[in-house]
């Protein structure tokens, strides 16, 4: 029962990263640490003010061949 | 783990990979599975990342546990974020992994599958993963500096030069290559140009719903993107069987030429939210999602692979480009053994996410270990074709000729069956009019995956649909590459001309968007023409430009990293980056010899000029583009000639005592998760 137990905490820790690193590579993240930076709500205001500021960030990024 | 088991857990890793490796090596008049290949693959990358890599990180780089990265003590919430080591695993395989090691595997499918295998396990190994491991923790070790920077910091002004206008460089033939493939595939096949082009107002819709009904919701907005474009697929048929819509759909190389160079344009210049933001995220959603499809299925399926290990055409009179083994199949694999602009990522974004300094290992060596099991499953879904299948599709018409039945005896009379008759029928089976000379590789590849998918699930009635889908796939994310592409090139052009004249640096001024927008396209536009052209198909000579552009991009990284190696008083350790950097002189030197000066008029630029000319109807336009090619490729050896130069001369002063060893790294500071396990 321990074992199943911490094989479920485990799976979940799993998951956890797993959804993190999808949140990171779509700029979720991003977007949550631009509203809690300046204390925003998530609003189309501030999520155009984000794209503002990431966007040159952003593009000046190299796509892999 | 008890130190005895652990000892006998890696020998018996060694033995599987030996005895892979061999039964990969040595089969001969026989077919072997493809699980070969994958338990090759895993066992080498598994002994590499916990020896090679692990040496490497112990005694070439002593990383520091207790050092605080960029990301922490410039931590500013935007560019540089402490982050876990996982997420950032991701982020840079997303950034790294690109049509390159599905492409490149591919077209060296022609070797047989040997030499591209063994070249990828060995190259990824000690070449691709020490070169991004290296650049990264140097990166790490100068907040976050780019590879253009570090190479004016430690090796000189030149050197920053070169490298900045390599990277122009690779830029402009890389764009030109990506856009061929993705011309080649879709020419006159209105079901895939149908869904390419859905994907423009899907992305477009996205970027609307993303910023007006959904703020931020990417993740939600990209899987609702993912069943439009699926919806796309699934509606393209009835427009390949309607033939009053399919004409709208169907276009010649040329045409698709321009249509895409418009494109490039338009998303270089309308705002990044709208069009290049939704693409880039569609894209990204699809392609993690079919690399781990693909893996699966390979699994599942277990393949049979139908290509020999060696084919005839390693004496270099291959038709889908001409040249030898030694050095053509290398600088064909090339991002799926070791890619140049991995260098530009691995000093871009990811050393200002690295939370500490032991995680570059996993990050910077780790990721292009799962790059390089990319360019594996891309080798295996070529050779479980047939390879009289593999040959018709991949080589142009100028070889084998127009005709379905010659194009069939041709291919034949080389060793491999193929008949009109079954290039029809599997022509009809993905809802093609025909797969004769679909030069570039993406074809061949969509052919295989969906061998593998249809095998896996749905069968042969969903062949058409996967073949489809893997075309998208492919397309999707190639010009994802070609719209970020062309902006990041912009912007290079932009922050030069902005020495000369200011207001041009200004990157939110629209005529200064507008001229260097059209000036990177124009580049890469000429290229693709050229391609488009070309009766050989283009990809005999765009591809290999292409390949020796790559790896004189990673000759630079390795300049770079061998410099700081010798400056940081590692002599004893420096063969771990010049090894590599000596193997790619000797592939990118002689394969340039060989595209310019090489006597056969299929693989020299200049023979090839010298026998059009000669011809009944001297084409004055292919001779130029020849010479053209001739000097591109001369000048991208003259540079790297002259970072190589320099930096020989500052390996000799710092030697020879004449040179304070100095390397240019940030000061020591203390990290706060110094606590923390791993």
């Amino acid at each position: 029962m321990k074992s199943f137990r911490l094989l479920a905490e485990e799976l979940k820790s799993c998951g956890q990263v797993f959804v993190a690193t999808l949140r990171e590579i779509f700029d979720e993240s991003a977007y949550a640490r631009f509203l809690s930076e300046r204390q925003l709500a998530s609003s189309r205001a501030a999520y155009a003010s984000f794209r503002r500021e990431y966007e040159v960030t952003k593009a000046r990024r190299p796509r892999c061949c | 783990m008890p130190k005895t088991l652990c000892i006998l857990v890696w020998i018996a890793v060694a033995l599987l990979g030996a005895l892979a490796l061999a039964t990969v090596a040595l089969h001969r008049g026989e077919q072997i599975n493809a699980m070969w290949l994958v338990v090759a693959a895993a066992c080498s990358y598994a002994l590499g990342y916990r020896f090679y890599s692990k040496f490497i990180a112990a005694k070439l780089l002593t990383l520091d546990a207790l050092r605080a990265t960029p990301a922490e003590r410039l931590e500013n919430g935007r560019d540089f974020v402490p982050t876990n080591k996982w997420v950032v695993f991701g982020h840079h395989f997303a950034a790294i992994a690109g049509p390159g090691p599905l492409v490149g595997p591919v077209l060296a499918a022609q070797f047989g599958y040997l030499p591209g295998t063994l070249w990828i396990l060995a190259g990824a190994v000690f070449g691709g993963c020490v070169q991004d491991f290296v650049i990264l923790l140097f990166s790490v070790r100068r907040d976050g500096k780019s590879l253009t920077e570090m190479a004016r910091d430690e090796i000189g002004r030149l050197g920053g030069l070169v490298a900045y206008v390599a990277v122009i460089s690779i830029i402009v033939i890389l764009l030109a290559v990506c856009a061929l493939v993705v011309v080649n595939a879709l020419k006159a096949s209105p079901w895939g140009t149908f869904t390419i082009a859905m994907t423009i107002p899907i992305a477009l819709l996205m970027g609307v719903y993303l910023r007006t009904m959904r703020p931020g919701k990417v993740l939600e907005t990209s899987a609702l993107g993912f069943a439009l474009v699926m919806l796309a697929i699934w509606g393209g048929q009835w427009i390949s069987q309607t033939e009053s819509v399919a004409r709208w759909f169907t276009f010649s190389g040329p045409a698709l030429a321009i249509l895409i160079i418009i494109y490039g344009f338009a998303a270089s210049a309308l705002p990044v939210w709208l069009l290049l933001a939704p693409r880039d995220y569609l894209s990204t959603f699809v392609k993690l999602g079919t690399i781990t499809l693909l893996a699966l299925g390979i699994v599942a399926l277990r393949p049979t692979l139908h290509m020999p290990p060696l084919t005839r055409f390693i004496d270099g009179s291959g038709p889908v480009f001409a040249g030898n083994v030694f050095p053509f199949a290398f600088i064909t694999i090339a991002c799926g053994a070791i890619s140049g602009f991995h260098a530009l990522i691995s000093s871009g974004t990811t050393p200002k996410l690295i939370r500490r300094e032991t995680e570059a290992r996993m990050v910077g060596y780790g990721a292009m270990l799962a790059e390089s099991m990319v360019a594996i499953m891309a080798m295996i879904a070529a050779c479980v074709l047939q390879p009289g299948i593999y040959f018709a599709i991949n080589s142009p018409a100028g070889i084998v000729g127009q005709a379905p039945e010659a194009a069939a005896a041709t291919i034949s009379n080389w060793g491999f069956p193929i008949t009109a008759a079954e290039m029809y029928t599997l022509a009809q089976s993905v809802g093609e009019q025909t797969l004769y000379n679909r030069t570039g590789g993406a074809p061949a590849f969509a052919v295989g995956m969906a061998h593998i998918f249809s095998n896996s699930l749905g069968g042969q009635a969903l062949m058409a649909i996967w073949y489809h889908f893997a075309i998208m796939f492919e397309a999707l994310f190639i010009l994802t590459v070609l719209d970020a592409g062309t902006r990041v090139g912009r912007f290079m052009v932009q922050d030069a001309l902005g020495h000369i004249w200011k207001p041009m640096g200004r990157t939110s001024w629209y005529p200064s968007i507008l001229a260097t927008s059209a000036l990177i396209v124009a580049g890469w536009g000429y290229f693709l023409w050229q391609g488009v052209k070309d009766p050989l198909g283009g990809i005999n000579s765009l591809w290999p430009l292409f390949g020796i552009a790559n790896q004189l991009l990673a000759t630079v990284a390795l300049c770079v990293a061998t410099t700081i190696v010798i400056k940081m008083g590692k002599v004893r350790y420096t063969t771990v980056t010049l090894g590599p950097l000596l193997w790619l002189v000797a592939v990118t030197y002689t394969a340039s010899w060989h595209k310019v000066f090489d006597p056969n008029p299929r693989i020299g630029f200049l023979s090839h000029a010298m026998q059009v000319a000669a011809g009944p109807a001297a084409n004055v336009r292919l001779i130029f583009n020849d010479r053209l090619d001739a000097v591109v490729t001369g000048a991208l050896i003259v540079m790297v000639t002259l970072i190589l130069i320099e930096s020989a001369v500052e390996w000799v002063r710092v030697l020879s005592g004449k040179k304070q060893a100095r390397v240019k790294e940030s000061p020591f500071v203390a990290t706060r998760f110094a606590e923390e396990q791993g």
